[in-house]
């Protein structure tokens, strides 16, 4: 049963209020769809009613995704700047508030590059896989790394009815592919090795690694933001102890304005770009699985039955610091569309039509 | 202060050029690694083809001809030299276990065998194997090729010898539909 969107086109499952792709509601709009003139094309399938939209490039997709979430990194490193640049324009002694922020998110990076996938593994209760009874598995994550030209990951599977997989690794070298029992079942060979593409890819693209990178700054930013606010009690808006001489008043002002707004805007600010950059991420993790499978239809197709699948199970080990590791989010509510700016992964429904057109 | 801003743009542009060549390097070695990575994988499959033969061939009594065809492209592809006549005889293998898949899709009591379901799964993913290796050959000598032509490393290439390298590409064999005879 399907309920075509009146204005790009899309087939949303029957019920829905909004289109899953772009948003609309599903009003009769009267004016002429000028969407549907860039998004649809001639192309048609036997047996389809609506036509597929314009076709894409898995290679012009990696690097479409690879320069936005470069962008978006380079934004959150200007916040971080522009942060800095204001604690020093507000206090005389603005060094000790960041040296110190960003010693913590050091810390706090090489404590995660160095042990934060064991942890995860063990979280989730996930063992190696056996050479005997999970022989597909291995063999699938064998041929990707083929495909791929990299060493071969540990294998593990965690014991649930649940459907989802995840990688983890700071690089190639040191990297572990997991995928649930729940998965095996539900998903022929085609659609698992396009799921297990897909986390290879996480891998390759250094994924775990650019994530650590962004939550580090954003991590800095919340602790710069933290430092200002507090500064304030103790020295009062615009200025610190010691007493300022006459040209500098102007420049306090200025700063402290910039202070004001950074301090309450910076972290939301940091936390929607951190979800950006990994929804970007997650799309660029998929066109680089079919540049793997070049099946993008078999990745489009297992995204589909782990999405009806995924409010039925709930996974063991999953949380809110591990959830952008999975190919589906585990934490998404019964029933609820959860917000789409405050999503580690893009909307189901966008990334199936995206593989669909490039196939 | 201008002579310092010369000289630290000079540097950076030698560890460009220096991380240009290096490149080219990677890439090369890729190329050959890639080569390597599939006669890997063919020898695979020279090496579980007897286990094959040995379980089928008590069920698949009438198809003596194309467990022989399989035996005989085997023989012919492990005693093959040359880049031209291992591609042709390895072309002809994949055909032979083309045809003998085909016709053991008409034996149900052999598709149930545990064996034989694991050997199948062997067999399949060492056909993909192949193809992935082919594939990521390929993929290695676009990069290189890339990089020989496009502006600013093709002038590097061009001064340190650095080649196009040729594609893989799949013999007519390979390309021919499976001919079935079934009963």
């Amino acid at each position: 049963m399907n309920s075509p969107c009146p204005t790009c086109g899309y087939q949303n499952r029957a019920g829905t209020l909004r289109c899953g792709l772009c948003g609309k509601p599903f009003i009769e709009s009267t004016v002429e769809p000028v969407l549907a003139v860039a998004t649809t094309s001639s192309r048609r399938v036997e047996g389809e009613d609506e036509p597929l939209p314009v076709r894409r490039d898995y290679a012009a997709e990696i690097a479409g995704n690879r320069w936005k979430s470069a962008v978006l990194l380079a934004i959150c490193m200007a916040l971080l700047l522009l942060m800095g640049l204001s604690i020093g324009g507000m206090y005389h002694y603005p060094r000790i508030g960041l040296v110190l922020g960003v010693t913590l998110g050091l810390i706090l990076t090489i404590w995660a590059y160095f042990g934060g996938s064991k942890a995860v593994l063990s979280l989730s209760g996930a063992h190696d896989a056996d050479p005997v009874q999970d022989r597909q598995i291995i063999n699938l994550v064998d041929e990707m790394r083929i495909a791929a030209g990299l060493p071969m990951p540990r294998v593990m599977v965690i014991e649930t009815e649940a459907a989802n997989a995840f990688a983890t690794g700071r690089d190639p070298e040191h990297a572990a592919v997991a995928v649930t029992r729940g998965l095996t079942k539900l998903l022929n060979r085609e659609e698992l090795q396009g799921v297990v593409a897909h986390e290879m890819s996480h891998v390759r693209n250094f994924d775990t690694r650019y994530m650590m990178l962004v939550a580090a700054i954003v991590g800095a930013i919340i602790i710069l933001a933290d430092t200002m606010m507090h500064g304030w009690w103790w020295g009062g808006i615009g200025g610190g102890r010691r007493s300022s001489r006459d040209g500098d008043r102007g420049g306090n002002a200025i700063f402290a304005i910039l202070g004001v707004v950074l301090v309450i805007l910076a972290p939301i600010f940091a936390s929607l770009l951190q979800m950006a950059i990994s929804r970007k991420r997650e799309f660029l993790a998929d066109a680089s699985a079919v540049e793997l499978t070049r099946n993008p239809l078999g990745l489009a197709s297992a995204l589909d039955k782990i999405d009806r699948n995924l409010d039925k199970e709930p996974l063991p080990g999953a949380s809110k610091a591990t959830q952008h590791l999975y190919i589906a989010n585990p934490l998404r509510s019964f029933g609820m569309r959860s917000s789409a700016l405050m999503s580690t992964h893009p909307p189901m429904e966008a990334r199936i039509k995206l593989l669909r057109a490039m196939g | 202060m201008i002579i310092g801003i010369v000289v630290v743009a000079a540097v950076l542009i030698v560890f460009w050029i220096i991380g240009l060549y290096n490149g080219l390097v990677k890439m090369r070695n890729a190329v050959k690694n890639a080569w390597a990575q599939i006669d890997v994988q063919l020898k695979r499959r020279h090496d579980l083809i007897p286990n094959l033969v040995e379980v089928v061939k008590d069920y698949m009594a009438y198809e003596q001809e194309t467990l022989a065809k399989v035996i005989q492209a085997r023989s012919a592809a492990i005693s093959a030299t040359g880049t031209t006549d291992i591609a042709a005889a390895e072309g002809q293998l994949t055909g032979a276990l083309k045809s003998l898949f085909a016709v053991m899709e008409a034996y149900p009591d052999l598709k149930a065998n545990q064996n034989v379901q694991s050997l199948q799964e062997e067999l399949t993913s060492t056909e993909n194997k192949i193809a992935f290796a082919r594939q990521y050959f390929n993929d290695s000598v676009m990069r290189i090729n890339n990089a020989c032509e496009v502006f600013p490393s093709s002038i590097i290439a061009g001064m340190t010898g650095f080649k196009q390298e040729a594609f893989y590409e799949i013999t007519a064999e390979d390309k021919e539909p499976v001919k079935v005879k079934l009963r």
